[in-house]
């Protein structure tokens, strides 16, 4: 049963770069490969200052159960594990990697199963050595996704194909130039979490994408979904109700229902983990915007600083008066372009001078836009006066930890209100004062 | 060249409170115009006072508050200088209209802290005001008369006063049950300047239906209401009770339908809560001109459901994505 989702927005999808075809940036000097790239905590380095390193090999294993593993995206020597810039603003350790220009690989035939017979198991191990974690933002490790506890029975596997930010065609280019890369990564995930079906979900402005996965001989048991665009279609739980009408419960994970999501990007690098045993060293990303001189999407080793990736792409064609890391709704500003490349960097957008809406906050004028568009049926002017007025107490009550932080409110609200923000700081204070208790 | 770390979404929809606000005015200007035609130079003289009244109260409180004075360029003080004139005979005395433009700026919106904060509609605050102050100069109304620029006028009626007083005389409505109905709809009747002519207010809502500045919610569930209810009491008694379409022509229901119950700052936030609100205006209003004292009542029941509009927001919640209600076991 195919439903729409609640509430959404439509901005203009801006896919520019949706006919351009993947290119591969050329082998750099240096990689910052930090150590904050998935949600959960870090990964601890395995080696230090001075060892030499061949691409694919495992540089820092994860710590705790929510965490991956990092390896090296090329060969030469470790320069330094410091703090380094991160695409949050902070200074966040990684690991410098000097390149010695010969990009040698590290064996790893020994880890693959080039012909799929050694079984779910095995494979779950190889996603988790690969370091996999989820491509469309999130980035959360992807073996925890993929072992779900037995009382959770998993029916259905959807491949996230809806790249519902504007501007991103990273995922579109992948879904035309190697779309036997997520049929077969599907393939192995519905193994592994025993799903008997799956749904690959696409959003109608890729007709391209949807007929090359009809027609290619999938079994019955895959079915390729057109949904209408529509932001943010893209979230797990929304996609969910899109296609199947079931809410997860709150707090929940799509687990709850039965279903497991896994980005189209996941899957690809799934499939390349499992018949050829490659770690997660490299994403296909978007450079968009109005700035860059060469737009386009582009195959980045995680690591790449971006200044790297402008510099190699034609440089900037007027200043820079907005540097985005991700998409337009979600992704974060940066103030320069020093930061990586991360596993879950979808894209880097630039944008110039007036382009941006100039913002002019002001008292919330009570229209009721942000209620009507809010996916989650959340009040969020409410949240937004709340922590305005320093009123904490009752949004927990009020059920701020339920916003996914889509922006949708933000979009529409004419008092220009930075609603995210606000809801971020109204998170942050439950935190801290659930601390001090 | 600096570059912002504004936070996300660094998209942003154009929409500001300066495109509403110049989007209502603009919705305003069919109702203006035919004010101005019925009324000539009297309605010229009292949106001119209202407006500049308001906008030099507003910049003048700004001031007074050490405030920015950019406010005055988001066309807010201008709406509400434009709502109150109107709301107002076309006769009504220069001071008169500063009395209520002062009320509206002060009382109306600033005493709580200026645009957002406001619970009640500033317009109909300084026009409730204003009628209950001055309650002959607010109900004598000048006879329309296409054209004319003289400044002296005869005063007449609103259909709704002399529906009122011949009920209260005689016990039956009269002739006014009668009158030609395109007269109330294309603005040929004795009312307030801005809210005679139904045709050029619903052109004017509908405007802003279509450019999404108001949803259908208030407007269509008020005058349904008043529609269905006005309708009932006529099927049941047509001698002292108006017809329906009589009673959604007259009177002020078109304008504060379309323009004044759907202020965004006063009126509930969420599509339920717009219905309830919708409704409620509907049935006061239907209160007030078939058993209330005064012959209309469209501004007191705006003001009225303004005042439980936080109560209506409040038990409107809509239901959060992922907490399902319990589903009842069937034993
Ligand atoms: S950011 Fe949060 S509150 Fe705003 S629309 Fe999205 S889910 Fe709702
Ligand atoms: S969109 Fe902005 S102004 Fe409108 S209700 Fe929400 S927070 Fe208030």
């Amino acid at each position: 049963m195919k439903s729409q989702f609640r509430g959404g927005v439509h901005p203009a999808d801006s896919k520019d770069t949706d006919k351009e075809a993947v290119k591969t940036l050329p082998l750099l000097e240096l990689y910052l490969v930090s150590l904050s790239q998935h949600i959960g905590s870090p990964a601890e380095p395995i080696v230090s200052a001075g060892d030499k390193v061949l691409k694919y090999q495992e540089i820092a294993k994860p710590t705790g159960f929510i965490s991956a593993s990092l390896h090296a995206p090329t060969s030469g020597t470790v320069k330094a594990v410091e703090p380094s810039p991160h695409p949050s603003g902070r200074l966040i350790p990684a690991i410098v990697i000097e390149s010695d220009g010969e990009d040698r690989e590290f064996d790893i035939s020994t880890n693959s199963d080039p012909n799929l017979e050694k079984g779910p198991e095995v494979w779950n191990d190889m996603v988790k050595n690969a370091g996999i974690v989820g491509m469309g933002g999130a980035a959360f490790p992807t073996h925890v996704k993929l072992s779900p506890p037995d009382d959770k029975p998993i029916e259905l596997m959807i491949a996230n194909g809806i790249e519902c930010e504007p501007y991103l065609t990273a995922d579109h280019r992948l879904m035309l130039e190697s779309p036997e890369l997520v049929a077969v990564g599907l393939r192995l995930t519905m193994e592994m979490v025993g799903a008997k079906k799956a749904i690959i979900g696409v959003e109608a402005n890729k007709p391209d994408a949807i007929e090359t996965f009809r027609s290619f001989d999938l079994p019955p048991d895959v079915e390729v979904a057109e949904l209408p665009v529509m932001y943010p279609q893209g979230a797990e739980k929304q996609l969910i109700y899109a296609l199947l009408g079931k809410e997860v419960p709150k707090g929940g994970l799509p687990m709850d229902v039965g279903v497991v999501v896994q980005n189209v990007g996941t899957l690809a690098a799934i499939c390349e983990a499992v018949t050829k045993g490659k770690p997660l060293v490299e994403r296909i990303m978007t450079l968009g915007g109005s700035v860059p001189a060469g737009p386009g999407n582009y195959l980045a080793r995680i690591g790449t600083p971006l200044s790297d990736i402008v510099k190699q792409t034609g440089g900037m064609k007027g200043p820079a008066a907005r540097i985005v890391s991700g998409g337009p709704m979600m992704g974060q500003a940066m103030t320069s372009f020093e930061s990586p490349v991360l596993k879950g960097t979808s894209g880097l957008l630039v944008f110039g001078p007036g382009e941006m809406k100039a913002l002019n906050q002001r008292a919330c004028v009570r229209c009721g836009a942000c209620v009507r568009v809010c996916p989650v049926s959340l009040m969020p002017q409410t949240l937004g006066n709340m922590v305005e007025w320093n009123i904490f107490d009752e949004l927990e009550q009020n059920h701020i930890n339920d916003c996914i932080e889509c922006g949708c409110c933000a979009y529409v609200c004419p008092s220009d209100r930075n609603m995210v923000q606000f809801i971020r700081q109204g998170k942050a204070e439950i935190i801290t004062r659930g601390q001090k208790i | 060249m600096e570059t912002v770390l504004a936070p996300s979404p660094h998209l942003r929809s154009p929409d500001t409170i300066e495109r509403v606000m110049y989007t209502v005015l603009i919705a305003l200007v069919p109702g203006s115009l035919i004010g101005i035609y019925f009324f000539g130079l009297h309605a010229i003289r009292v949106m001119l006072i209202s407006i500049v009244g308001c906008l030099v109260l507003e910049g003048f409180v700004l001031k007074l508050r050490g405030r920015d004075i950019s406010p005055l360029k988001d066309g807010s003080a201008i709406l509400t200088g434009l709502l109150l004139a109107m709301n107002l005979p076309s006769s009504t005395p220069g001071w008169m209209v500063i009395v209520g433009a002062l009320v509206a700026i002060l009382l109306g919106k600033h005493v709580y802290g200026g645009l957002g904060y406001n619970p009640f509609n500033p317009a109909l605050v300084a026009r409730v005001f204003l009628l209950i102050s001055f309650p002959v100069a607010m109900t004598s109304w000048p006879e329309p008369k296409p054209f004319t620029f003289s400044l002296d006028t005869v005063t007449k009626a609103t259909p709704l006063g002399e529906m009122k007083t011949n009920l209260l005389m005689t016990g039956s409505i009269g002739d006014i049950a009668n009158i030609d109905l395109m007269a109330p709809f294309l603005g040929n009747f004795g009312g307030s300047l801005g809210e005679v002519s139904a045709l050029a207010l619903i052109a004017g809502g509908l405007f802003l239906l279509a450019r999404k500045v108001i949803t259908w919610h208030i407007p269509v569930t008020f005058i349904v209401t008043v529609f269905v209810m006005t309708g009932m009491f006529w099927v049941i008694n047509p001698q002292k009770f108006a017809s329906p379409v009589f009673h959604i022509l007259t009177g002020g229901l078109m304008l504060g339908a379309f323009f004044m119950a759907t202020d965004y700052v006063t009126s509930p936030v969420t599509n339920k809560g717009m219905i309830i609100f919708g409704v409620g205006c509907g049935a006061i209003t239907v209160f007030i001109r078939l058993f209330g004292g005064y012959p209309e009542g469209v501004s007191f029941a705006i003001l009225l459901m303004n005042s439980v509009t936080p109560i209506i927001d409040q038990y409107t919640k809509p239901r959060t994505f992922g907490y399902l209600r319990e589903k009842k076991v069937v034993a």
